[in-house]
This record gives C-alpha cells, sequence and structure tokens, in this order.
C-alpha cells in the first residue's frame, strides 16, 4: 500500500465528500425559493393546488437537505482530519467565513425548518411563510460565505503573508472587503446560484413529468410543469452568458486553469477552439483533436489574433489537463442539452397560457426525456465543481498553499479504509435518496382532480 | 498559568473563544444528547409508539446538531494547532461518529417517506446511527481525557466510557420523553431512565478517578488546600442531583397511576444538572488547557485580529440564535402529537 501517493488518497477523499454534498445544496438553495414562491401563490389566489405542490415539494427539500446537513458536518471535520494545514495557514482567512457561515446561516435554516415542515398546525399560514423565507435566506446566505472563502482561495487578496512565532509565513487580513468581493466571487457566486436554479428546474421539469405519466394528473402537478419550464428557458441562457463572463474572469486570473480548460499547449495568437480531443501530459499535446482555427481567442479575447497562454508557460504549477479539459466539456455539453430539451418544452406547451393536459399528453416522449433529466444539473454541476477545483491544482490556495503542503501525516491504511467506508455509505444513501423520491412521486401524495376537471 | 498574566483584551480572547466553545459543546451535548438517546432508545418500543418518539424530537433534532458544528468550527478557527492535534489522534472514531451521525439524520428523513414496508428497515438504522454516534463519542471523551495516551489501559478506559454515555443519552432521551409523553409510552420511559441512570453513574465516577490519575497538575488543582474546600459542593450537588433524579423516577410511576402529572419535567431537568456538573467539573481540571498538559489556549490560538471580527459577530449573532431556539421550543412545547406534513 505504500506506493500509493497520501496526497491524492486525502484528495479522492475530500473529493468524494464535496462531490457528495454538493449534490444537495445544489437543489435546496433554489428549491426554497420555489416553496417560498408556491406559498406566496397560495395566499394571493386561495388556490388549494398550489399548497398541493408545496406539500409535495417540501418532501423533496427535506430529504434533500437532511443529506446537505449530514454530509456538510463530514467536510467541517474533515479540514481538521485530513487538512490541518490549510487553516494553520490561511486560518485567520478562511476562519472568520467559515464561522460567519455557521453563525447566520447555519442555525437560521436549521431552527426554522422545524416551523417549516411541522409547524404549520401551530403557528398559522403567516408566520409559517415567515419560517420558509427564512430558511430561504439561510440557504443564499450560506452559499455566500461558502463561495466567498471558495472564491478566495481561488483568487486570493485582501491579505498579506507575515512570519509567525515559528517563522512560517502565514495569512492576515488587510481588507475583509477585498478578501469577500475577491475578483472572481462575484461571478462564481451567479454561477451556482443560477446552477441550482437549473438543477432544481430539470428537477421539477423530471419529477412532474414522471407524475404526469403515473397518472397523477392534479393542477398541482401541472402548475409545476409549467414552472418547470419558464424557470429552465429563463436561466440556461443566463447562465451560458455567465459562463461567458466567468470564463474571461478566469483567463485574466487564472490563466493555467484555462488553458486546461481549453486543451492548449503552446502560447499562440489566434488559438484553436478544440471541440474534442484526447490531452496527453507526456507528449504535452492533443491527440485525435477536432477544433476550430482561431475560434478560442475570439471568444476569449474578442479578437480572432488575441494571445491565449498554453500550459507551458505554467511549468509544474498547472492542473492535470485531461481531467479539468473533460469535465469542461460534460459541463457544457449538458448546458446544451438542457437549452434545448428547455426550448422544446416551452415551444410545445406554451407555458404562458393555461396548461391544457391534452397538449401535454401529445408529446409523450418529450415527458420521458425530461423524466429521465430529473438529475441531470447534478451532471453538469458536479462537472463544473470538477473543472474549477482540479483547475486550482496543484495550489490549495493559489499561489499560497501547495495542496500537498496541507495534508495530514494520518497512516495510509486509516484514509484508504474510511475512503471506502465513506464510498459505501454515499452510494446507498445516493441510491435510496432517488429510490424514495421515486416512491413520493408514484404515491398518490395529494388530492388530486379528476382528469380533465381542469380544462 | 503558563505565564499568561491575562493583561490586555488580546489574552483575554482565547480565554473568551474556549468559553464559546464549551458552551456550544454543552448545548450540543445536551440537546442533541437527548435526540441520540430517543434513538438508542426506539428498538425497545412498541410499533406503534416509535412514530410518537421520532415526533418528540422531529422539529429539533436538525438545529441541536448545529451546536456540534459550532462547537468544532470554533476549535478549527479559534484554535487551528489544538484543532489539527485533537482530530487528528481522533481520526478514526471522528469518521466513525460522523457515519453514524449521517446514518442517523437521514433515516431519521427517509423513515417518514420510505414505502411502508421499509420503516422496520429505517427504524433500525435510525437506532444503529444514533448508537454509533454516541458510543464514538464516549470513546472521544475517553481518549481525550487521558491526553490521546496510548497504552491497553488508556484504550481499555475509552472503550468504557463509549458504553457510559450512551447511557447518559438514553437517561436524557427517556426523561425527554417523560416529559413529551403520555400514557403507557411515558411509564416505559420511567424505567428506560432509571436503567440508565445506573450507567451514567458509572461514567461520572470513572472520569472523575481518571481525570487526576492521568494529571498530577489536575490533582493539585481538586485536592491541594484550600481548594479542596472550595470545589467540595460540586461532587456534593452532583451526588444530590443525582439522588434527587432517582427519587423522582422511583415516584412519578406512582403518581402519573393517579393522573397526576406534577413533577414530570423534573427527571428531565435533573439529568440536565447531572450533564452540567460533570462537563464544569471536567472544564475546571483541563483548564487552561486544550489537549491536557500539552497545548494551551494562548498556544493554539489564531490572530488577534481574526478572532475580534468573529467575536464581534459572535456577541451580536448568539443572542439572536439563543432567542429563536428558544421560539421553536415555544411553537412546539406540550405533549407531542403525531408529526406530519
Amino acid at each position: 500500500m505504500s506506493d500509493i501517493d497520501p496526497t491524492l488518497l486525502h484528495r479522492l477523499q475530500f473529493a468524494a465528500n464535496i462531490s457528495f454534498h454538493i449534490l444537495f445544496p445544489t437543489i435546496t438553495i433554489s428549491l426554497a425559493w420555489v416553496l417560498l414562491f408556491l406559498k406566496w401563490r397560495f395566499h394571493r389566489t386561495g388556490s388549494e393546488h398550489w399548497m398541493d405542490a408545496y406539500r409535495f415539494w417540501v418532501k423533496v427539500f427535506a430529504l434533500s437537505f437532511a443529506l446537505g446537513v449530514v454530509s456538510g458536518i463530514t467536510m467541517s471535520f474533515q479540514f481538521g482530519t485530513n487538512w490541518p494545514g490549510f487553516m494553520l495557514k490561511v486560518g485567520n482567512v478562511a476562519g472568520p467565513l467559515l464561522a460567519y457561515e455557521v453563525l447566520t446561516a447555519f442555525f437560521l435554516e436549521a431552527s426554522f425548518l422545524g416551523i417549516m415542515l411541522f409547524g404549520l398546525s401551530r403557528v398559522g399560514h403567516r408566520i409559517h411563510t415567515v419560517a420558509t423565507a427564512l430558511v430561504a435566506i439561510g440557504t443564499s446566505l450560506s452559499a455566500f460565505w461558502i463561495l466567498a472563502l471558495n472564491s478566495w482561495m481561488q483568487t486570493p487578496t485582501g491579505h498579506e503573508m507575515r512570519p509567525d512565532a515559528t517563522g512560517q509565513l502565514v495569512a492576515h487580513v488587510v481588507s475583509w472587503s477585498a478578501v469577500i468581493f475577491n475578483p472572481s466571487f462575484p461571478y462564481r457566486m451567479l454561477h451556482m446560484l443560477v446552477a441550482s436554479g437549473i438543477t432544481s428546474a430539470f428537477l421539477i421539469l423530471g419529477i412532474s413529468a414522471y407524475r404526469w405519466l403515473q397518472q397523477q394528473r392534479g393542477t398541482d402537478v401541472q402548475v409545476m410543469l409549467r414552472l418547470g419550464a419558464w424557470m429552465a428557458v429563463l436561466l440556461v441562457p443566463t447562465q451560458m452568458l455567465l459562463g461567458d463572463l466567468h470564463g474571461l474572469n478566469t483567463l485574466r486570473h487564472q490563466p493555467a486553469k484555462l488553458a486546461a480548460m481549453e486543451g492548449i499547449w503552446e502560447t499562440t495568437n489566434g488559438a484553436d477552439a478544440v471541440l474534442l480531443a484526447w490531452p496527453d501530459a507526456k507528449t504535452r499535446s492533443n491527440h485525435y483533436e477536432v477544433a476550430i482555427p482561431n475560434l478560442a481567442s475570439f471568444y476569449l479575447t474578442h479578437d480572432w489574433q488575441g494571445e491565449i497562454k498554453g500550459l507551458n508557460d505554467f511549468p509544474d504549477t498547472h492542473p492535470p489537463v485531461a481531467p479539468v479539459f473533460f469535465a469542461f466539456r460534460i459541463m457544457v455539453g449538458m448546458g446544451v442539452l438542457m437549452l434545448l430539451t428547455g426550448l422544446y418544452a416551452f415551444w410545445r406547451w406554451k407555458p404562458w397560457r393555461r396548461l391544457d393536459p391534452a397538449r401535454l399528453d401529445q408529446y409523450p416522449k418529450l415527458l420521458r426525456v425530461l423524466a429521465w433529466m430529473s438529475f441531470s444539473g447534478w451532471i453538469a454541476t458536479l462537472a463544473g465543481w470538477y473543472v474549477t477545483e482540479i483547475g486550482r491544482q496543484p495550489w490549495l490556495v493559489t499561489g499560497i498553499l501547495r495542496t500537498e503542503d496541507a495534508r495530514a501525516t494520518i497512516p495510509t491504511p486509516m484514509v484508504l479504509s474510511t475512503l471506502l467506508i465513506y464510498l459505501a455509505v454515499y452510494m446507498f444513501l445516493l441510491i435510496a435518496y432517488i429510490g424514495v423520491i421515486r416512491h413520493l412521486a408514484r404515491k398518490q401524495t395529494t388530492v388530486a382532480m379528476p382528469t380533465g376537471a381542469t380544462s | 498559568m503558563s505565564g499568561h498574566a491575562l493583561q490586555s483584551f488580546n489574552d483575554w480572547l482565547p480565554v473568551i473563544f474556549a468559553a464559546v466553545m464549551g458552551l456550544a459543546i454543552l448545548a450540543y451535548v445536551i440537546l442533541d444528547g437527548f435526540d441520540l438517546g430517543i434513538g438508542i432508545l426506539l428498538p425497545l418500543a412498541d410499533d406503534g409508539d416509535k412514530d410518537l418518539m421520532v415526533s418528540a424530537i422531529g422539529p429539533f433534532w436538525d438545529a441541536n446538531e448545529t451546536w456540534l458544528v459550532l462547537g468544532v468550527g470554533v476549535l478549527l478557527v479559534a484554535f487551528p494547532l489544538a484543532h489539527g492535534v485533537i482530530l487528528g489522534a481522533l481520526y478514526l472514531p471522528v469518521a466513525i461518529m460522523l457515519v453514524g451521525l449521517i446514518l442517523r439524520g437521514v433515516s431519521f428523513d427517509f423513515r417518514s417517506k420510505a414505502p411502508e414496508p421499509e420503516r422496520p428497515r429505517w427504524n433500525r438504522l435510525f437506532a444503529l446511527g444514533s448508537l454509533i454516534a454516541a458510543m464514538a463519542q464516549g470513546y472521544m471523551l475517553g481518549r481525550y481525557v487521558l491526553g490521546f495516551e496510548q497504552s491497553a489501559t488508556a484504550y481499555g478506559f475509552a472503550a468504557l466510557i463509549a458504553l457510559c454515555l450512551p447511557s447518559g443519552y438514553m437517561l436524557l432521551g427517556g426523561t425527554w420523553l417523560i416529559l413529551k409523553c403520555e400514557g403507557a409510552l411515558q411509564l416505559r420511559a420511567v424505567v428506560w431512565s432509571r436503567r440508565a441512570l445506573i450507567g451514567v453513574a458509572l461514567g461520572v465516577l470513572l472520569i472523575s478517578l481518571a481525570t487526576p490519575w492521568v494529571s498530577s497538575r489536575i490533582a493539585e488543582k481538586w485536592f491541594s488546600l484550600p481548594y479542596l474546600f472550595l470545589l467540595m459542593p460540586i461532587p456534593l450537588t452532583t451526588l444530590l442531583v443525582f439522588f434527587i433524579t432517582d427519587r423522582s423516577l422511583r415516584r412519578l410511576p406512582e403518581r402519573l397511576g393517579k393522573q397526576n402529572a406534577y413533577g414530570d419535567w423534573v427527571p428531565f431537568a435533573a439529568s440536565v444538572g447531572i450533564f452540567m456538573l460533570a462537563f464544569y467539573g471536567l472544564a475546571y481540571s483541563v483548564f487552561p488547557f486544550l489537549v491536557i498538559d500539552q497545548i494551551d489556549l494562548w498556544q493554539a490560538a489564531s490572530a488577534p485580529e481574526s478572532l475580534k471580527v468573529i467575536l464581534y459577530g459572535t456577541l451580536f449573532v448568539l443572542p439572536v440564535i439563543v432567542a429563536y431556539s428558544w421560539y421553536t421550543f415555544r411553537v412546539f412545547k406540550g405533549k407531542t402529537g403525531l408529526l406530519h406534513y
């Protein structure tokens, strides 16, 4: 077992935890706001189907929230168990950000979740709506602090390095506003919020389509199909625009990551956009490349002959190319697929009008495709996180701390065994989660109106 | 005390954060303690009562667990050096506890939504997760009290504490049920609580003997004059509270039989008292160290500027958190009914 690189093992463990964890906040951040919207519609219209929709989706929310909480607690412990060097080096920056997340966000959402889930009969509608709003604010605040920290690790500003008692250089904060609103933060924050919205949009579309196919044809299912179509059509194009802006930001602040995303080895004027290839770190070139001449320079610098720095300009400090390169293509590919299905559903269903059940039944294949795409947001989000996190390597904090210097010196077999335990638990829970949601979607959870009663 | 005269505000900062961390851990042990205890007690109950037991903690467990995140969070951000040493030494039990907490937290949610025939399986997982988490925490406490000593005796001691802490949680859970439930379940909870009390007494005794034994500094803090007399009220009060808990548990069934619910809150309050006294005794022993006789508060603390940034937020936010936690407990006060949503 001595030939396993311990840093890789620690990274795999952290990657496993964060990959599992991110699935659930990705849903809850936006689903909380959707629930608030449903509650608000119910108050405005008095129509029971908004409350029916709320009652169904709050169950999905509760499941996702529980999984997000328990895996989040795991993450907070792993800083100490696996990466003690992280807090020693940049604890003065990371500490307060994490503390504020717990103080302002975590307690808020956890406390009011109880009232949101179980309190309706005890506090009345108005306070229940306030509790729902507080949970939604909590989930978004939580994302704010975590992304501020993550962005700072990518593009650190607002600090200086000073020697501590032992002579080690340690980060000290000079300006908190510069730390929080670091150059990549606004892009990363918006990109994540919209990613969450898209994930929820396709979850709503997929599960509602599945319910429709299972002959659950209440008005609540119809309004959720409409809502999902609207969300998809508004959010996916927004995300593509934001992604482009984020890319420009990465070009300026993390050129090595961008070169890996694009698969560009040599610094060139008029770089090609590589659509598909097999990047080879040994030969430092791409095999089987399919590329469009000069296009990368155009969309990155808005000049057909603009200069793009290649990976060879960053010897020893560029990320592993292939994972970043492929993850980026999976994310973009998933985005395109979501754009096409979203637009198609929008065009066919015309959700700005009341949905005619007959119109839904005219396109059974669309419903089936959407049902299969219920968790497509997860694939895009995970791929996006791999681009940004693997793309930061070999740095844990860009220019300040290398990943290998932060890891703990725990015996390798111990790390390996806990990694396997975590993986087994996560696999089991993921299957259970999807199984239970499927069960909820098949069960007659609402008093459905007879088909046709709405038309 | 490690040459620290506590002259400036900066010298006080680590002490303040140690206090915040201590309070968070105490709040966690008491609040999540009764959640975990009810989880462990679940297999002992009839199927019909199981839903009621889970309902008694349903609205609270999530917020209760958050105190653990705050406690570890303060250790992480205020004392990064000690955080690395403690969690490094406890690597395996921490991982096992996390798996336990994960299983407990999710099966709590899955059991009410999974298909009916699968419910017993999720109930078992709920109980198992609670037991694993409680035992892992007990084991960690045992390792911590003996300063992570690497000897067979030390590991044996930790294993013994791993058996005692679940009893403590069962006592909290059982007495919480006495408070929140009625009828047959309430009477069974009295029986469970009385059995659990024996384990708690053993655990408190063992730790009280072990801490002065492992460190001559701690022995001196307790047994030298005049401290011996000044501190005497602590063990004496502890004994008294044990006695009160026991007596009220003996008397309750008779009184409840006469439809007289007077004093059904006493066992829970007294159990909380036991935990608070034990915690105080331990904190007094360990202070000013984070790792007994190895790392003190000032050695482990972060830069004062960062601590101040967190402190101002904490001073403002913590009262708000306490206020709305109190509010949620008030919303769900009184006897528990079956929850659904």
